[in-house]
């Protein structure tokens, strides 16, 4: 999968830039950044959830919307369903207007893969912010999407279901690309297969964890100063010693770059 | 909480039980209307007015004949028509809204509906046409009119919750102003007969607005129907519906037409009748749970119930000059709102 002279607009406003990315077509991404930098918006526009300009090339095609299966940083549900209820609503398009052997049959089955059988009947309204995540999760694994794309997926877990979780990412991502963006690096080195470092709305370095997770790079984009270990299985752990006085580097493109792209015919971009 | 209990499998016992809810309360519905239509300052007995309704408009007890068919049968319909159509159109607005105190009247249709009622109460020996034609079409004109100034703010500006609210509460206004002004400038017997236009009362009703309200429920329906998946899964938020796929500004600008139709038709015959759009949504909820299949039809005919209950209540309590029933359904609006919230609270 490859981008090319990605962008993605607020009015005359540059949010996102990105010049060049491969990725694969298999396997865990994780997008990694400080807060503001242009993670959120880069999932929202893979996802097409908001518009962008540019390329956005698959060896096999770029997936039709109904197989990207998308998840965002906002997911609270407040309405009185039950579990089973609101992850039938994954297959909304194919559901005709009485609920099938079928559709519950596929309802039970993404259930038992995501080890939430035991929940089917409970109300999406009393569930834990975790329990909802993994909900919408099996939700969007319903429809059986080619690329799945998950906005922080592990910020309301603890760490026993982080850990469950990505581990379920990774053995998801054998069969499609999955996308996520995550905010523990030392989580993300020893689960991704490649991390997309995204700084100030572009692309500070992609690669594999080892090559990104350094404090060369770190250092600068969070404003922080780090200390890259291993752990036993050689995966790289990040130690964050302090912060530094001065603010990570935000996704506002026009106070920090001379080159940023204008939109032809305007003005000023403010 | 659903009443509806769920089965391991999670899903409603099933959707014949939701189905059977609904044609409970369509039974509920039915023996009200038969109520409604015993009630009255005639006195007709329950056997009279079965044989009646045996009989047809046409039977043979013409005085039978003209209470029933002529005056009472048009005042229950209209009551249950109105009602439903508020019902659906409340369940449509506070789920595009997000919103459960959300009503068919929060963006200021009802204003606009007065409005446009007014101005032929005020200027009507002037207009070509009948004032019981103009008024129910102009107020039918002015909630479209109100309805199109959201669509316009929706379509430059977004359709998110919010904006939609703020562009309602702008048009509600407006609409307001200009109805005091037109108020103001009215004589005392024109400033009553605007004011009475206003209660909401079902004495207005005829044999013509209960075939208009008809053809509009029957033209609405079928495109609310189509959307019922699509709106339970904006139950679960923008952000994650907007993720299955769904283009929710589209959905939301595609209801608010259909809301407004079911509003103008109901309220431009009858007047403002309030509460009814904003409780039967709730207790359709509590009955049949979020999925829209059985929400909307639930809705549709808690509001029915609602505003035929009303009717009943009205006759009762005044034989001589029946209460109009917006007055009994704001009055009996304010506990029942009251009892949402506590309930609400609870779970």
């Amino acid at each position: 999968m490859i981008l090319r002279e990605f962008r993605v607009w607020a009015g005359r406003r540059c949010l996102l830039d990105i010049p060049g990315l491969e990725l694969p077509s298999r396997g865990l991404v994780a997008v990694i950044g400080p807060n503001g930098a242009g993670k959120s918006t880069l999932l929202k526009a893979l996802a097409g959830v908001i518009p962008h300009d540019g390329d956005k090339l698959l060896d096999e095609g770029w997936p039709v919307p109904s197989r990207i299966g998308y998840l965002p940083q906002d997911f609270t549900v407040s309405a009185a369903m039950t579990v089973a209820e609101c992850v039938l609503l994954g297959r909304r398009e194919r559901l005709g207007w009485w609920i099938t052997a079928h559709d519950r049959a596929e309802v039970a089955r993404v259930l038992a893969r995501m080890d939430l059988s035991e929940l089917a009947g409970a109300r999406m309204d009393r569930l834990s912010g975790g329990q909802q995540q993994r909900v919408l999760l099996a939700q969007r694994l319903l429809r059986d999407p080619r690329l799945l794309i998950l906005d922080e997926p592990t910020s309301a877990l603890d760490l026993h279901h982080q850990l469950k979780v990505l581990s379920h990412l990774r053995q998801l991502s054998k069969e499609r690309l999955v996308i996520a963006a995550l905010h523990d690096l030392t989580l993300a080195g020893r689960f991704a297969e490649r991390i997309v470092l995204i700084e100030g709305g572009t692309l500070g370095v992609a690669g594999a964890p080892g090559d990104v997770l350094q404090s060369v790079h770190l250092d600068h984009v969070y404003s922080i100063d780090s200390q890259i270990m291993a752990d036993r299985c050689g995966a790289p752990v990040v130690i964050a010693h302090h912060a530094e006085e001065h603010q990570p580097v935000l996704s506002d493109r026009g106070a920090k770059r001379g080159t940023e792209p204008v939109r032809e015919g305007s003005p000023d971009r403010t | 909480m659903s009443l509806v209990a769920t089965e391991r499998s999670g899903f409603g016992r099933s959707g014949l039980t939701r189905a059977a809810a609904v044609m409970a309360a369509f039974a509920v519905l039915s023996a009200l209307m038969v109520a409604d239509l015993v009630t009255g300052p005639a006195g007709l007995s329950l056997d009279e007015v079965l044989r009646g309704l045996q009989d047809g408009p046409a039977g043979s007890d013409r005085r039978l004949a003209t209470i029933l068919w002529h005056l009472r049968m048009p005042q229950t319909l209209m009551a249950a028509l109105v009602g439903s159509a508020l019902g659906i159109a409340g369940l449509l607005m506070q789920t595009i809204l997000a919103n459960p105190l959300a009503s068919p009247y929060t963006l200021g249709f009802s204003a606009a509906a007065g409005f446009g009622a007014a101005l032929v109460i005020l200027f009507g020996t002037a207009l070509p046409v009948a004032t019981w034609i103009g008024i129910p079409v102009a107020a039918f004109a002015a909630t479209l009119i109100a309805a199109g100034l959201v669509q316009l703010v929706a379509r430059y500006r977004g359709a998110s919750p919010e904006m939609l609210v703020l562009a309602g509460i702008a048009v509600l206004f407006f609409f307001q102003s200009l109805q005091s002004l037109l108020q103001f400038m009215a004589a005392p017997e024109v400033l009553q007969q605007i004011v009475f236009w206003l209660f909401g009362s079902l004495l207005k009703a005829t044999w013509t607005s209960v075939k208009v309200l008809t053809a509009i429920l029957l033209l609405t329906l079928p495109f609310v129907l189509r959307e019922v998946w699509s709106l339970t899964a904006l139950r679960l938020g923008d952000g994650n519906a907007a993720s299955l796929g769904l283009d929710v500004a589209a959905l939301r600008r595609r209801v608010l037409v259909m809301v407004a139709l079911l509003t103008a038709g109901a309220v431009s015959f009858t007047g403002t009748i309030g509460f009814v759009g904003l409780i039967a949504p709730h207790v359709g909820r509590a009955l049949v749970g979020e999925d829209h299949r059985f929400g909307l039809p639930m809705a549709g005919i808690m509001g029915s119930i609602v505003l035929v209950a009303a009717s009943v209540t009205g006759k009762i309590l005044s034989p001589g000059a029946v209460i109009p029933v917006g007055i009994i359904t704001a009055v009996a609006g304010i506990p029942m709102l009251l009892g949402v919230i506590l309930m609400k609270g609870r779970t």
